[in-house]
C-alpha cells in the first residue's frame, strides 16, 4: 500500500523569506530616514552610502563564501590592507603599471586565502584559529612592508578613478560592488564551487563519503575570499589614493555582521549573495541615516550591535514556527 | 556460473583501543544477494568501510575481479563501481534530493565549472521512476522524513550502477510498501549481475531475499552458509556463540488497571496530530502502531514539549500538565527516546559516560555545586554492563560507538533519569537480536516496578508481544485501540491503514 507523506507545507524557500524579511527592513530604514530628514533621501547622499557600501560590501561578498561552508574568515581586513600596500609598493615603489599593481593585490588576497584555507583543510586548525593567526600576521606584515607609512598614488592619478571615477555622477567603486554582486552569485548559484560550498557547510562528512574532494575546494573557498579581500584592498587604496597600513582591523567583523544580517547561517549551510548586498547596505543607511539625525558617534555603534542582534533573532524566531 | 567480484582475506583493522577486525574475510558472487550478520559492533559496518575506502586496513588483501587492490578512499572505490548505502544517513540537509544524489558527479554545462541542472533533475527524476518513488527532485533533503531520506540514499546508492552493492542496514527506516519496493529492486540487480551485500538485523528479511550468509563475530569470521541449509535458530546461535537460544519471550506482568498516570485529550498539531486523545495506565506498556508518518513520533514530540501543541490537554497524575518545553517534561517525570538517535538523542562527540548521565546531572551534584565523578562512573558503568553496550570504556566517544550500541547508550541515559513515564521511539531499531530481548526484559521490568511505557513501533511482532494495549495510528488520528488479547498483526493493519471518514464508530 501507499501511504500519504505528512509533509509540512513549505509556502516560501527558507532563504527566500529571509531576503523577504532583510529587503522589507531595509525599505523600512529607507522611508523611515526619508521622513526624518529631509537631507537623507537625496542623490548625493544615496550616492555617498551607496559608495561607503562597497569596500565592506566586497569584503563581506567574499565572507559569505567561507560562512556557508560553516567556517569563517577574521583576516579579511587585514587581509584587505595587506593587498592595498602590497598595490602601493608594485605601482609606487616598483613604478610598475597600474595593471600590475591590481594583479599584486588581488593574488596577493588570494595567497593569503590560499594559506588559511591549506591550514583549515589540510591542517585541520578550526578556522578561527587558522584565520585568527592570518590576521595578525597580515597586519604586521603591512606595517612592515610599508615601513609604517602610508603609500601614495601621486604619481599615477589614474590609480585614483578606479574607484572614484564615475558615469553620471556613480563612482566606479559602486559599479565594481554590483557587478562583483553578480559574478558571485552567479558562482553561489550555478557552478559547481558554489555546490560544493553548500554541501560542505550541510554535512562535510557525508561530502567527503561521495567521494568529493572536500581538502580542494574548502581550499579553493578560501582563496575566493582573499581574492575578494584583495580586490576590497585595491578598492580602499584607490579611494583614499593611499594605501594606509594601520587601517583595515576591524572591517572584518563588519563583513561579517553584513553576511548574518543578509540571514547567512553561521552554522552553515545556508545563505545567498543578495541577502549579503541588503545586509551590506543595512548597515551603510543605519549608519548614514543615524549620522544625518544627529545622533552621536558612540550611539550609532550601540544601536548597529542592537540591530545586527535584532536581525539574528528574526531568523531564529521564524526558523522555529516552521 | 558464479563469478567471484571481491574477496577479504585476512582482513585487520584497530581503532584506539578496539580491535574491530581480527584476520575477517568475505567473499562476494557476481548476482548473488550476501547477507552479513552479527551481533552489535561485530564489525561489519567496519569491513564495509574497509571495502568502500572509507578506513584503510591494517592487514589482509582484497581481491576485486581477479586483481589484488587498495582502496584508498571513497572514490577510489566508487570508480571501481563498489557502492554504499551507510547505516548512519550521510546526506547533505541544506540541499536538494537530486543534488545530494549526483554529489562529486554532477552534470556540467557546456563552460567550465558551471552547472546543469536541468539535466540533473531530469536524471534524478528518471531514476525515481524506475524506483517507483514519488518524491520532487528540488525537495530539500531537511523536510523529509527519515524514511524518505533512506529511500534517498537508496537511489544515491543505485545511481552509481555499481558491480557491488553494500546496503548497511537499509530497511530500519522504511515501511512494509518501502522494503518490498527496495526488495523488488534488489531482485532486478541481482538479474543485472551486481553483487549485493545485505547487512540486518531483521532475521525474516535475510530469510527472503538473501543466498548466503556470513556471520561474525567480535570482530572474527565465523562462517559463511548458504541461506537454504541453516534456520533462524542456527544463525543466532552462531551469531551469539552460544548453541541453546532461542529468542526470550519476556512474560508481560499483567498490566494493573489502577491510576491513570497520563492522559491526552484533543490534542492536535498542525496536520501530523489531530484530536489525539488516550491514556496510560500506572505499570502498563501502550504500544502506539501505526505506518511510517502515521503521527506517532509527532504525538509524543508534543507531548515532550518538543513541539509546540496548537491545542489539547495533558494530565499527569491526575493534574493538568504545562509542559511547554522539553525540560518541564522532564520535571513531570516523563522521557522520551527519539528515533533518530543521532540527531535529536546523543552528543556523538562526547563520551558515554557523560550522555549516560546528561539528563540527570542534577542526581550527581554535590550540594556545593561539584559534579560527583564517581558516581556518573558507577552509573555508566552499569549500564555498559546491563545493556551489553561494547565499548572499551565509558570514556570512549559515542561517535566511534557501532550504530545498535549508540541506541543502548540512549537508552542508558533515559533509564538513568529514572522517569515514571518512557515514551520510546523504535526501541530496537538496529538492535542486534540477543540485545533485543534485554531491552523486552528491561522494560518488562520497568512496568513491574511501577513504571509505564508508551512504546513506539513499526514492527508488529514487538507490538504484539510487549504492549498490554494498542493505540492504533493513520494519518495523525487515533483510528483504534486494541487490547492485548484482541489485537493480531492483520486488525492491527486494518486500523493502520484506515483514512479519514472510515473511522469505525
Ligand atoms: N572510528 C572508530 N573509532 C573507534 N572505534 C570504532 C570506530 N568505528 C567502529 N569502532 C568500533 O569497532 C567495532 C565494530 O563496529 P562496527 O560499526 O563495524 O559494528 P557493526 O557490526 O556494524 O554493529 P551494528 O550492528 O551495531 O551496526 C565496535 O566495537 C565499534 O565501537
Ligand atoms: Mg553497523
Amino acid at each position: 500500500m501507499k501511504l500519504a507523506e505528512v509533509r509540512k507545507p513549505v509556502a516560501i524557500k527558507t532563504g527566500a523569506a529571509q531576503k523577504l524579511l532583510a529587503f522589507a527592513s531595509l525599505i523600512l530604514l529607507v522611508v523611515f530616514f526619508s521622513l526624518s530628514s529631509p537631507n537623507f533621501f537625496r542623490f548625493d547622499n544615496l550616492i555617498g552610502i551607496m559608495l561607503s557600501t562597497a569596500v565592506i560590501g566586497v569584503l563581506a561578498l567574499g565572507s559569505t563564501f567561507v560562512i556557508i561552508t560553516g567556517g569563517i574568515d577574521l583576516s579579511v581586513g587585514t587581509v584587505m590592507t595587506f593587498a592595498s600596500v602590497m598595490t602601493g609598493v608594485v605601482i609606487t615603489f616598483w613604478g610598475l603599471p597600474i595593471p600590475l599593481g591590481i594583479a599584486g593585490g588581488i593574488l596577493t588576497g588570494a595567497l593569503c586565502g590560499f594559506i588559511s584555507g591549506w591550514l583549515v583543510a589540510k591542517m585541520n586548525i578550526p578556522p578561527f584559529i587558522a584565520t585568527l593567526g592570518m590576521m595578525m600576521v597580515t597586519k604586521g606584515l603591512s606595517l612592515v612592508v610599508s615601513g609604517t607609512k602610508p603609500i601614495y598614488f601621486n604619481d599615477t592619478p589614474a590609480f585614483a578613478k578606479l574607484a572614484m571615477g564615475t558615469v553620471l555622477k556613480v563612482p566606479y567603486a559602486v559599479f565594481i560592488f554590483f557587478g562583483l554582486a553578480v559574478i558571485a552569485s552567479i558562482v553561489l548559484s550555478k557552478t559547481i564551487i558554489g555546490r560544493y560550498n553548500f554541501a560542505l557547510g550541510s554535512n562535510e562528512e557525508a561530502t567527503r563519503l561521495s567521494g568529493v574532494n572536500v581538502t580542494f575546494w574548502k581550499i579553493i573557498i578560501y582563496v575566493i575570499t582573499g581574492a575578494f579581500a584583495g580586490i576590497a584592498g585595491i578598492m580602499m587604496a584607490s579611494r583614499l589614493n593611499s594605501a594606509q597600513p594601520a587601517l583595515g582591523s576591524g572591517y572584518e567583523l563588519e563583513a561579517i555582521a553584513a553576511v548574518v544580517i543578509g540571514g547567512t547561517s553561521l552554522s552553515g549551510g545556508q545563505g545567498s549573495i543578495l541577502g549579503t548586498v541588503i545586509g551590506a547596505l543595512i548597515m551603510s543607511v543605519l549608519t548614514n541615516g543615524l549620522r544625518i539625525l544627529s545622533v552621536p558617534q558612540e550611539w550609532q555603534v550601540v544601536i548597529v550591535g542592537i540591530v545586527v542582534i535584532g536581525a539574528v533573532y528574526a531568523d531564529i524566531l521564524r526558523r522555529r514556527k516552521k | 556460473m558464479s563469478q567471484i567480484l571481491v574477496s577479504m582475506d585476512g582482513i585487520s583493522k584497530q581503532f584506539p583501543g578496539v580491535l574491530a577486525l581480527d584476520q575477517c574475510r568475505f567473499e562476494l558472487q557476481a548476482g548473488e544477494v550476501h547477507a552479513l550478520v552479527g551481533e552489535n559492533g561485530a564489525g561489519k559496518s567496519t569491513m564495509m568501510k574497509i571495502l568502500t575506502g572509507v578506513y584503510t586496513k591494517d592487514e589482509g588483501r582484497i581481491v576485486y575481479k581477479g586483481k589484488e587492490v587498495e582502496i584508498a578512499n571513497t572514490k577510489a572505490a566508487q570508480s571501481m563501481g563498489i557502492g554504499i548505502i551507510h547505516q548512519e544517513l550521510q546526506l547533505m540537509p541544506d540541499l536538494t534530493v537530486a543534488q545530494n544524489i549526483f554529489i562529486g558527479r554532477e552534470p556540467r554545462a557546456a563552460l567550465p565549472l558551471f552547472l546543469n541542472d536541468k539535466e540533473l533533475n531530469e536524471r534524478t527524476k528518471i531514476l525515481f521512476r524506475q524506483m517507483n518513488l514519488n518524491l520532487d527532485p528540488r525537495t530539500l533533503v531537511s523536510e523529509l522524513t527519515v524514511a524518505k531520506q533512506q529511500m534517498v540514499e537508496i537511489a544515491k546508492a543505485l545511481s552509481y550502477k555499481s558491480g557491488v552493492l553494500i546496503m548497511d542496514e537499509p530497511t530500519a527506516a522504511l515501511t512494509n510498501a518501502e522494503i518490498d519496493e527496495l526488495f523488488r529492486m534488489i531482485g532486478q540487480l541481482k538479474e543485472q549481475g551486481v553483487g549485493i551485500v545485505y547487512i540486518s538485523h531483521r532475521m525474516e528479511e535475510l530469510k527472503r531475499i538473501t543466498d548466503r550468509i556470513t556471520v561474525m563475530r567480535d570482530g572474527c569470521y565465523v562462517d559463511t552458509v548458504r541461506t537454504d541449509a541453516v534456520s533462524v535458530d542456527e544463525i543466532i546461535a552462531m551469531m551469539v556463540g552460544r548453541q541453546i537460544y532461542s529468542v526470550s519471550k519476556p512474560s508481560i506482568s499483567a498490566g494493573t488497571k489502577q491510576a491513570k498516570v497520563l492522559e491526552v485529550r484533543g490534542l492536535n498539531r498542525g496536520s501530523a496530530v489531530k484530536d489525539v486523545s488516550f491514556h496510560l495506565n500506572k505499570g502498563e506498556i501502550v504500544g502506539f502502531a501505526g505506518l511510517m508518518g502515521a503521527g506517532r513520533t509527532e504525538v509524543a514530540r508534543a507531548i515532550f514539549g518538543a513541539d509546540r501543541i496548537d491545542s489539547g490537554e495533558i494530565i499527569v497524575n491526575g493534574r493538568k500538565a504545562s509542559i511547554k518545553a522539553p525540560k518541564d517534561a522532564v520535571r513531570y517525570g516523563i522521557g522520551y527516546l527519539s528515533e533518530d538517535r543521532k540527531r535529536y538523542g546523543l552528543l556523538v562527540d562526547m563520551d558515554v559516560k557523560t550522555n549516560i548521565s546528561i539528563a540527570s546531572y542534577r542526581s550527581f551534584r554535590s550540594s556545593a555545586g561539584w559534579m560527583k565523578q564517581a558516581g556518573m562512573e558507577r552509573n555508566a558503568e552499569a549500564y555498559v554492563e546491563s545493556l551489553k553496550i561494547k565499548t572499551p570504556s565509558i570514556d570512549q566517544r559515542v561517535k566511534f560507538l557501532s550504530g545498535g550500541n549508540q541506541q543502548k547508550v540512549v537508552i542508558g541515559k533515559w533509564l538513568t533519569r529514572d522517569c515514571q513515564i518512557l515514551m520510546i521511539d523504535e526501541p530496537t531499531r538496529g538492535i542486534d537480536v540477543g540485545a533485543k530481548s534485554e531491552i523486552y526484559k528491561l522494560l518488562d521490568e520497568l512496568v513491574r516496578q511501577g513504571k509505564s511505557i508508551i512504546m513506539i513501533s513499526s514492527e508488529l511482532p514487538e507490538i504484539l508481544r510487549m504492549s498490554h494495549r494498542i493505540v492504533v495510528m493513520c494519518e495523525g488520528r487515533i483510528t483504534g485501540e486494541l487490547s492485548s488479547e484482541e489485537a493480531t498483526q492483520e486488525s492491527i493493519m486494518k486500523y493502520a491503514t484506515m483514512r479519514a471518514g472510515e473511522i469505525a464508530k
